[in-house]
């Protein structure tokens, strides 16, 4: 059974002139159309995941992996144009075109997203454990002492300080402010995370424990993730199978070890090459 | 009033006035007020507003009780007072007030008070209605900051000034933000401050303005009422009518309407908590106090610490009736309204009812 099954996903941003899609994409090596200027971040975006199962984008900057993350994480629009189908098990219809009280409480429960930019994801002048308390608070937990329970043992899993918990969010490390956000995005034992660059801007060793954290936590909670990523590395320790995306497009796509021996597709060839 | 000017203006000769384009011929400015004045109040309409302001400010009204807890926009006029000073509220009085009304207006629990005397005047000229401190004399009672101790009836509207209309500006100063929030009933950055309460203080430690909850939909900033009048807004038999000069907004708790502050099942809400104390002027022990100066200074001073009812009518009566229920003048008796509603002996039960029945009213 397919937990995520996603299909056509579209983005276009700025006023299409109809054939954006057919003049761009891979074949025509940019994802701007010639005709009338609209970017398409990504189109034709189809992928699917099982229960339990990671699943690995990458791509260089500007290949669509974010647009794409964020649709899959059902977050508002804030401009552009976007289209797809958007299925999650257990939940009827296309999510995409949910209201905005269903995807809010999909984000609460079912959906966990990881922003590329903490500012986006977290409060940073909340708290710490406020920042993961709010998931569960807009989930309706009502009994304080079983937020601070909940949170606090969140904090020891994703092995941030627990002491630290009730200090602004602004005042943690940049390793720490990405943990946060993991821990509130795993807050309401959702069935997929999804995580948007989770290791850009940390250093390499905090890369290494922030990435063997999740990867503990994925296998013992059994969740489902999609993982967005430029760094060939992190896909290659976390992913089952992985997508390479490239103008937009999806260009190769199949089991993350076969992608990295025996890449088929030019960019991913030069991709693996180049990886220093 | 006019006197002082008179004396001030006389034998200057009105030489300026009469080159412009504005011809008085009076000799001095008390004259040329009596000229001014000869249209008197008659000049004004009935109530002071226009008939289409009232009649906009009505709607508002009905609209807000039809939707408990949301913010209505109108128009505010401006009023012959700052905003701010209760423009709201006066506006949803004269609104609603009609010659046969009693009028009451009490700020922070006073009848007194210097702009409470001047609302009342204002209504008295423009509306030509009764006023009265007596609160349950009255047909329509303004009032800043508090709700009065005495139950209200259904034949009662309480009109409240609110100085910030939206509960969530305390967490996000973007009102678009808000109004998105209201809209989605999307209330999690309020639940994470309350959260944060707790973690900071151990309990939740807003002192006024403590969001409640109406009818399960909406969050609503009660005005700066304190935490001992919320429970009276959950299933009253009055309206009451919440109006902002300032904001230009209206919202209304329709009588017998759900009203739940916000808490969490441990954390529960509480009320002020006033241990040991009764008030120095009519002893009562089931009433807000306020603590006040005596004549040596407050207790740093020397002095001594002194309470008494911030309720200034109900001490009156009070001190001549001290076992006075809060529900006498109902048919009904043992009637709910907000904590230490009298049924025990005087004192002994406040802080268990602080404690405990404060949350399980709310």
């Amino acid at each position: 059974m397919t937990l995520l099954d996603a299909s056509d996903l579209r983005r276009v941003y700025g006023d299409s002139c109809g054939d954006c899609v057919e003049l761009t994409g891979d074949a025509a090596g940019t994802n701007q159309c010639p005709e009338c200027g609209a970017v398409v971040a990504c189109a034709d975006v189809s992928l699917d995941v099982e229960p339990g199962e990671v699943l690995g984008i990458v791509g260089e900057s500007g290949s669509g992996k974010s647009s794409v993350a964020e649709l899959l994480a059902l977050e508002r629009a804030t401009d552009g144009q976007a289209s797809g189908d958007v299925r999650l098990d257990g939940h009827d219809g296309n999510l995409l075109d949910a209201d905005y009280e269903t995807r809010h409480r999909l984000r609460n429960g079912a959906v966990g997203l990881v922003h590329q930019h903490v500012r986006d994801g977290l409060n940073l002048e909340f708290t710490g454990g406020g920042n993961v308390a709010e998931k569960l608070l807009a989930a309706g937990w009502r009994n304080f002492g079983d937020v601070r329970d909940r949170v606090r043992d969140l904090f020891e899993e994703t092995e941030v300080p627990v002491e630290r918990m009730d200090d602004p969010t602004e005042t943690y490390s940049g390793g720490m402010q990405r943990r946060v956000q993991i821990a509130r995005a795993l807050a309401t034992d959702p069935d997929v995370v999804i995580l948007d660059e989770p290791t850009t801007g940390l250093d390499v060793s905090v890369q290494a424990r922030v990435l063997d954290m999740f990867r503990r936590i994925q296998r013992e909670e059994d969740v489902a993730a999609v993982v967005v990523s430029h760094d060939l590395g992190v896909v290659r320790l976390l992913a089952d199978r992985t997508l390479v995306m490239r103008h937009g497009r999806v260009v190769e796509t199949g089991l993350t070890d076969r992608v990295m021996e025996d890449p088929h597709h030019e960019y991913t060839q030069t991709l693996i090459n180049s990886v220093i | 009033m006019t006197d002082a000017g008179a004396d001030a203006a006389d034998g200057t000769e009105p030489a300026a006035a009469a080159e412009s384009g504005t011809q008085i011929s009076a000799t001095s400015v008390a004259d040329a007020v009596d000229d001014l004045s000869g249209e008197g109040l008659s000049g004004y309409n009935y109530a002071y507003l226009d008939e289409h302001t009232k009649r906009e400010v009505r709607r508002a009204i009905l609209k807000g009780i039809a939707i408990p807890g949301h913010q209505v926009p109108f128009a505010s006029r401006p009023m012959p007072l700052a905003r701010g000073w209760g423009t709201g509220g006066i506006q949803a009085s004269l609104s609603l007030l009609g010659p046969d009304d009693a009028f009451k207006v009490i700020d922070q629990g006073s009848d007194e008070s210097v702009n409470a005397a001047n609302v009342r005047r204002l209504a008295e000229t423009t509306a030509e209605v009764e006023t009265t401190t007596d609160t349950t004399e009255a047909d329509v009672i303004q009032t800043r900051h508090r709700i009065p101790e005495e139950v209200l009836d259904e034949d009662q509207i309480l009109v409240l000034q609110v100085p910030i209309t939206d509960a969530l500006r305390k967490v996000d100063s973007s009102d678009a933000a808000n109004r998105r929030r209201h809209a989605h009933a999307n209330y999690g950055k309020m639940w994470v401050h309350l959260y944060e309460n707790v973690v900071e203080w151990g309990e939740i430690q807003i002192a006024a303005r403590y969001p409640a909850m109406v009818a399960g939909r909406y969050l609503m900033d009660p005005s700066p009422i304190p935490r001992w009048d919320l429970p009276k807004l959950d299933d009253a038999d009055n309206l009451f009518v919440f109006a902002a000069g300032r904001e230009a907004r209206i919202y209304a708790v329709p009588p017998h309407t759900d009203v739940e502050p916000l808490a969490f099942e441990d954390k529960s809400f509480q009320v002020e908590r006033f241990p040991d104390q009764s008030c120095h002027s009519c002893g009562s022990t089931d009433t807000y106090l306020t603590e006040i100066e005596t004549e040596e200074g407050t207790e740093s001073d020397g002095g001594d610490r002194l309470y008494v009812c911030n309720d200034t009518s109900f001490c009156l009566k009070r001190q001549d009736d001290p076992g006075l229920a809060k529900d006498h003048h109902l048919d009904r008796e043992g009637v709910d309204w907000g904590p230490g509603t009298p049924g025990g002996p005087a004192g002994a039960d406040r802080d268990e009812l602080a404690e405990g029945d404060g949350g399980d009213d709310a």
